[in-house]
């Protein structure tokens, strides 16, 4: 019925399909959160009226970015169960308690106070509603850190035992904290600022180009370029981390990014910039490479030794093809950021930041290259993990629910795609449109808790 | 030692207690849309629940994430059966998510989110009714897997329960309205309340009378002696709080129909639990033989004791904040 898909395949593509959903909202919702709390605390100290209307203008956008995180995200936890439920039942002792610190510290945090930073104006006195921003920012954060925590463990799983087909986990701090947690924490924490921060960048770049060259749209156009600088230069060398962490206990990953079929064992080994990786023959085709640079990256020495694909029975190798591309286009637009970057810092010199029109282009079409490369980012790490679910310890296929048959998870796919079309294109759209719209200047806030409820604030 | 399992199963039950009181009555506003025609009386309603329904909603994803952690066997096999019905209600809860953005961001289309709001709430209601009744029916459980079809949830009896949760959540949004409105809004709720509340007793004494015929365990746990006289003030205390309720919608109380609809639902919950326990997967599956190992209990126990307390503080501190009645003249921050 669905193209002879098996119900596995299907329930994989369901959970790419979701997951690449909802990763896209809080990832927009961590920056914007932690930009708002900055705006807002420079408004605090500053009291410039620019602050506070860039500050409602970005919530408004927030809100709906985060609302499409939660309900994204409230899916994600259910189909653990519904899809996967082999999996929950014997990796559920370990993935159950990161996730419900996450729920207990991050998800009530950040749920707790949105009301008071979306509704709470003349309500409570302006330090009060910081200190609900800061909470909500807080929140995001925390949340970032048990998932990648969860998924960390997921692709270097250790502090457990196995006992009658069950984990039983052992050393809760060696879960937490497990090999490639920290350093896939950064890289994931900075990409959340980097693309949320091109999100800003594209759409002040948007209005520049509309000719509103109002305070409000050049001081975000700035202060989301310096932090694009700041992030893109930062991900080389957190990303170069996780890199010699992958080679380290994801061999098969890492010779699968680099399409590295036989173990270098005396000679350095190249980087390839263009092939196509076929895995049923085992080799590359119209191969362009550097010599010697590969094992300088890889491993930072000049004869680094990296293992090939062939060193892996080919059940236990990943799809060289996709995670090849995948790497390479988060890797180029990475530096098409810095390059991006280092061009504002050359026009903030010579003064023509916000007056040069190609610029604006070029920041507006850098806008969305940062969920681009979050996406391919993901694809990455995920599809480079197969045929593990939990690795070397759990495949895939054996954390499928047996019972649930290929109608059942074929239909509630065409649901979720449908579904998701409808209410995420409409939450895009909105959000083009209040971009568009641009930001406004409201009404002078009164700096005093006494404020009339019926007064309009906003 | 100390039971954790039976400690975990408290927490997960006043979880879900907490999350049908409270995302009871924001759902219970989607439900009663379509009788209020009045747009500013929409934007009321809606304002009313807008600050503090993504808080609400949270309390389910406790309740997941702590049957995850404590009873993953339950996760897995309950969520597998109840496939349809899961995926239903999530993607209800989409639409009635998203419409509270998206509805004061449309001009031409708001109508449509009114929409999304409507059959969002009700929908998600409803398939949360049928989730429960699913569940009392019991589960078919083999080899710690699902070993039933994809639609065994599907009966009379789910349909019914589904029902219920939706006059449920009704009641309960009536009720909060008549504590956060004023003028003609709460007028029009204090007297569709009474509506609402036979609608809700004719469910109660269906379901009452049906589940003891279906299974025979529940039947005996109820009516044999000695428990027939410790719970025979069941149906006594539901008439009771019913004609309270009645009483304070016709002299006019606004918090008092809200407390005691709290009572129903507290009564109502509790009889569910008597007809469960010691079950986790009903019929046959135990706490204890669905607990997790004892370190993934002990260690998610840890931040529920040190974290729930502080996120029942900053709940009743946002709920504080918002205490004030909501008026049509009131602005919200779209």
């Amino acid at each position: 019925m669905f193209f002879g898909l098996t119900a596995l395949e299907l329930a994989r593509i369901q959970f790419a399909f979701t997951v690449s959903f909802h990763i896209i909202f809080p990832a927009t919702s961590i920056g914007l959160a932690c930009f708002l709390a900055i705006i807002e605390w420079k408004w605090l100290q500053t009291k410039q009226q620019v602050y506070l209307d860039m500050f409602k203008y970005w919530s408004k956008i927030f809100a709906v970015a985060f609302g499409m995180g939660v309900v994204s995200g409230i899916v994600m936890a259910y189909q653990f169960g519904t899809n996967w439920s082999e999996f929950s039942r014997i990796a559920g002792s370990v993935t159950g308690p990161l996730l419900t610190y996450e729920v207990l510290s991050a998800f009530f945090l950040e749920a707790g106070f949105l009301g008071i930073m979306l509704f709470g104006w003349g309500r409570v006195g302006p330090k009060a509603h910081f200190t609900a921003t800061f909470m909500v920012a807080l929140g995001t954060c925390i949340s970032m850190f048990w998932i990648l925590s969860s998924n960390s463990w997921m692709q270097t799983p250790q502090g457990f035992s196995v006992e009658n087909g069950i984990i039983v986990p052992h050393d809760w701090w060696q879960i937490i904290f497990n090999p490639s947690f920290i350093h896939r924490l950064l890289h994931m924490g900075t990409a959340a600022f980097l693309v949320s921060s091109l999100l800003v960048v594209g759409a002040s770049g948007w209005q520049l180009l509309r000719g509103h060259r109002s305070p409000m749209t050049t001081k975000a156009f700035s202060m989301a370029l310096w932090m694009v600088l700041a992030t893109s230069c930062a991900q080389v060398y957190f990303g170069d981390s996780q890199g010699l962490n992958t080679l380290k206990y994801q061999p098969a990953k890492l010779a699968a990014i680099e399409a590295h079929w036989e173990t270098n064992t005396d000679n350095p080994m190249a980087l390839i910039l263009f092939t196509i990786p076929n895995m049923k023959q085992e080799k590359n085709y119209y191969t362009v490479s550097l010599p010697y640079v590969g094992s300088l990256i890889l491993t930072h020495h000049w004869n680094g030794v990296v293992k090939g694909l062939k060193e892996f029975p080919p059940q236990d190798r990943p799809n060289s093809l996709i995670v090849f591309w995948s790497f390479r286009l988060m890797v180029g637009l990475c530096f098409l950021m810095i390059i991006m970057s280092f061009t504002a810092l050359w026009l903030r010199y010579k003064k023509r930041l916000y007056t040069s029109k190609w610029f604006s282009y070029f920041a507006l079409f850098m806008g969305p290259t940062g969920y681009i490369a979050l996406l391919s980012g993901w694809v990455t790490t995920e599809v480079g993990r197969q045929p593990w679910v939990v690795y070397n310890m759990l495949r895939t296929e054996h954390g499928f629910s047996n019972t649930v048959v290929a109608d059942q998870v074929g239909l509630s796919l065409i649901v979720f795609v449908i579904v998701y079309t409808v209410v995420f294109g409409s939450g895009i759209y909105y959000i083009f449109k209040l971009i568009n719209q641009g930001p406004k200047e409201y009404a002078l806030y009164a700096p005093s808790a006494k404020v009339n409820n019926k007064e309009e604030l906003l | 030692m100390i039971d954790l399992a039976i400690i975990w199963a408290s927490i997960i039950a006043l979880g879900v207690l907490i999350y049908i009181v409270l995302d009871g009555f924001d759902l219970g506003i989607g439900i009663l849309f379509p009788f209020i025609k009045n747009h500013k009386h929409r934007d009321v309603m809606m304002n009313s629940v807008a600050p503090v329904w993504d808080g609400n909603e949270t309390w389910m994803v406790l309740g997941g994430a702590g049957l995850f952690a404590a009873f993953p066997l339950v996760y897995a096999t309950v969520l597998s059966a109840l496939y349809i019905p899961i995926i239903l209600m999530l993607v209800s809860l989409i639409f009635r998510g998203v419409a509270f953005e998206f509805r004061f961001k449309a001009h031409r289309s708001k109508y449509l989110w009114d929409w999304a709001f409507i059959w969002g709430s009700t929908l998600a209601s409803f398939f949360q009714g049928v989730i429960l009744g699913a569940y009392i029916q019991g589960i078919h459980v083999v080899n710690n897997a699902y070993a039933g079809g994809p639609l065994d949830w599907l009966t009379p009896f789910s349909l019914f329960t589904g029902v219920g949760v939706v006059m449920m959540y009704a009641a309960l949004g009536c009720a909060w309205l008549i504590l956060k409105t004023k003028e003609d809004l709460q007028q029009s709720m204090y007297h569709l309340m009474p509506k609402l509340l036979i609608g809700l007793l004719v469910i109660f004494v269906g379901v009452s009378l049906y589940t003891p015929f279906i299974h025979p365990e529940i039947a005996s746990r109820w009516f044999t002696m000695p428990n027939l006289l410790y719970l025979s003030p069941v149906p006594v205390l539901v008439l009771l709080f019913s004609w309270l309720i009645l009483r304070a919608c016709r002299t006019q109380c606004d918090k008092q129909p809200f407390l005691y609809i709290l009572c129903l639902v507290l009564i109502t919950y509790a009889g569910f639990l008597i007809s469960l326990w010691p079950n986790i997967i009903p019929p046959s599956v135990t706490l204890w033989q669905a607990a997790a190992p004892h370190s993934s209990q002990l260690f998610a126990l840890i931040g529920v004791g040190i974290l729930l307390p502080i996120i029942i503080a900053y709940t009743i501190l946002t709920y504080w904040v918002f205490k004030n009645k909501v008026g049509v003249d009131d602005e919200g921050y779209h």
